[in-house]
């Protein structure tokens, strides 16, 4: 990364004083609201102190710890693979990337090798995955602009399609709890590479009804452009990661860095933007769809044969020898990591989540900052946040 | 009007001609397109087909909540597409998720800001019992303890298809209230609460940890 890194600028919480026309000053009271932890932008339980100069926002405060649900608490008093349920409540609509990021750090742990078939069906669910993510977070960012209804109907549409293949392949809509350590749970039905074929072939028409609806669209543009730009410089000392860090034009993807998996097979580019508002964020999402879309169509048609897990793979009395891993990969919403210690024990001794949500919503304040109130939905809803994830 | 004060609709005699009525002479009424119903069959038919939700999502099953109402499952065939963000206007409460202990004061404050009729669906495991969270020190295990629930969903998430059985549970159960006698209705009776205590959220654990009042858990006998 060349860019300079420059600390963000100090915050001014000081308000000028206001005066009329005529010169004689005005009532200047700050305004002090909440919102949430209950309000109508569909993103769970999450407030936002809000202090306003009228309708401009100065000060901004997020609450966490609605949805803390002692997820790594419990993890710890839980067998390895006791755990691999609770990742799928982490970012409920992202379950299988949880898998594969718990799986991947726990085989770092117990050096564990993934045959290529399952190595395979984690790059094919993941990317679906992606898809399904950033389908619906389009979705959710119009919900937010306050157009109700039809495109969340769209994106829930494509995202039935999608949770068809996957109930069909892990037995469950959501909660898939698919991935094992050293491979996958059960393999490939029958006539599913099929299925998911034509998802995949289907899927540009949809982006292209679904762009041609939204990307051109006035009122979009006028709500999002130029709305919580983030800086180049902010995104990277914040530690900023995923669609986010690369609408500010850091090209930093942890599938082009780190080559986990077998993404270094599969030509796709990383898109990047250049302003950082929260079009650009839009934007990288709907443009990272499409590369998906370029990894499935070699994935779905080369998948090999053969077994799905590693032999040497233990699913009971499964103890790693003592030390620590962490595993790391780019979920739909930016680096999820995964940090175990293990004392050679059944459980891991040490259990921590590094949430993408949760990192990424640390600059919501210095995003929101002199916008209008009505612009710090639309920018958390840019931000993509799970609850699950953040508060954990 | 006060917080506490919430305006009550008292029937003290549903349409007693009604039920003298003899069935024949309600039968040639019909004939000549006069229909006959008691005053209860009318209003819970009104009330069961038209059930504002409040939009209210806390985890994972909030966005199965969504996905019934979208185009795939459409709860508006059941009257309830209505959903409505301020508790003021809503009468049906989807607990939606995982209840934690700092949340818990404020669902239960929705819920009190709600006017009656109301009614409450607790939604997957969490909800009703805490779910696979338990174990956890801040996980609320069941969001009965505080607030009466009409109709409780398992699973985790529950399908859409669940929540629409529930919704026709809920549509009978509605369906079957009594405006008057000892059996009516809760906002049919003027001593039943309406509102219920909103619990603090301590240093420990809630305080109290439950309402007695409400939460009434069946008495093992062993032996």
């Amino acid at each position: 990364m060349s860019a300079t890194l420059e600390p963000p600028p100090a915050r001014n919480y000081e308000i000028l004083p206001k005066t009329d026309t005529d010169g004689s000053p005005l009532d200047g009271d700050l305004l002090e609201i909440a919102m949430g932890p209950q309000h109508p932008s569909t993103h769970g339980v999450f407030r936002m102190d809000v202090v306003l100069d009228g309708e401009t926002v100065v000060k901004l405060k997020p609450v966490f710890g609605y949805l803390h649900r002692n997820h790594e608490k419990i993890a710890e008093n839980t067998t390895y693979l006791g755990s691999m349920p609770y990742t799928d409540r982490l970012d409920y609509f992202c379950s299988l990337t949880n898998n594969w990021a718990y799986a991947l750090s726990v085989e770092k742990l117990a050096g564990l090798q993934v045959p290529e078939r399952a190595e395979f069906i984690r790059v094919i669910t993941a990317e679906l995955t992606r898809l399904l993510n950033h389908t619906c977070l389009a979705g959710f960012l119009l919900q937010d602009m306050g157009a109700l209804g039809t495109p969340l109907m769209y994106a829930f549409r494509e995202r039935e399609k999608i949770l068809d293949l996957i109930e069909s392949l892990t037995g469950a809509r959501m909660m898939c709890n698919y991935m094992r350590f050293g491979g996958c749970r059960v393999d490939l039905p029958a006539g599913w590479l099929e299925g998911a074929m034509a998802v995949v072939e289907n899927y540009p028409r949809f982006l292209d009804e679904f762009e041609a609806l939204l990307s051109g669209n006035e009122i979009l543009m006028a709500r999002t452009q130029n709305v919580g730009k983030l800086s180049k410089e902010l995104a990277i000392s914040a530690g900023i990661t995923g669609p986010m860090l690369r609408a500010s034009g850091v090209d930093y993807d942890l599938r082009k860095v780190d080559r986990y998996g077998i993404y270094d097979r599969f030509p796709f580019r990383v898109p990047l933007g250049e302003h950082g508002d929260v079009f650009d964020r839009y934007m990288i999402r709907v443009l990272e769809m499409r590369e998906s879309l370029k990894i499935l169509e070699p994935a779905l048609r080369d998948i090999p044969a053969g077994p799905i897990i590693d032999p040497k793979a233990k699913l009971r009395a499964f103890k790693p020898k003592a030390g620590e891993a962490y595993g790391r990969i780019e979920s739909p919403k930016g680096e999820l990591g995964f940090y175990l210690i293990s004392d050679g024990g059944p459980n891991p001794y040490r259990y921590r989540v590094r949430p993408p949500s949760l990192i990424n919503l640390t600059i919501l304040e210095d995003m929101c900052l002199g916008h209008n109130v009505a612009d710090v939905i639309v920018i958390l809803g840019s931000v993509d946040i799970v609850l699950g994830e953040v508060d954990r | 009007m006060a917080n506490g004060q919430r305006a009550r609709l008292v029937i003290r005699h549903s349409s007693f001609v009604i039920f003298l009525m003899d069935e024949g002479l309600r039968n040639e009424l019909q004939k000549q397109g006069i229909y006959t119903v008691k005053l209860e069959e009318l209003y819970n038919w009104g009330r069961k087909n038209s059930v504002w939700p409040l939009s209210f999502g806390l985890a994972c099953c909030a966005i199965e909540m969504m996905a019934a109402s979208m185009a795939r499952w459409d709860l508006a065939r059941f009257g309830a597409e209505v959903f409505r963000p301020s508790p003021r206007q809503a009468d049906l409460m989807i607990v939606a998720g995982t209840v934690t202990k700092k949340m818990t004061p404020q669902v239960v404050r929705l819920f009190n800001q709600m006017p009656e009729p109301k009614y409450v669906i607790a939604m997957g495991a969490c909800a009703i019992s805490g779910g696979p969270f338990k174990q956890g020190y801040n996980v609320l295990k069941g969001i009965d303890r505080f607030i009466p629930v009409d109709v409780h969903i398992p699973g985790c998430p529950p399908r859409p298809e669940a929540l629409l059985h529930a919704f026709m549970t809920l549509q009978k159960k509605i369906d079957e209230q009594k405006l008057t006698g000892p059996n009516r209705a809760r906002h049919c009776d003027p001593d039943a609460p309406s509102e219920f205590p909103i619990p603090q959220f301590g240093e420990h654990d809630l305080v109290p940890p439950s309402n007695p009042n409400v939460w009434k858990p069946a008495v093992v006998v062993r032996g």
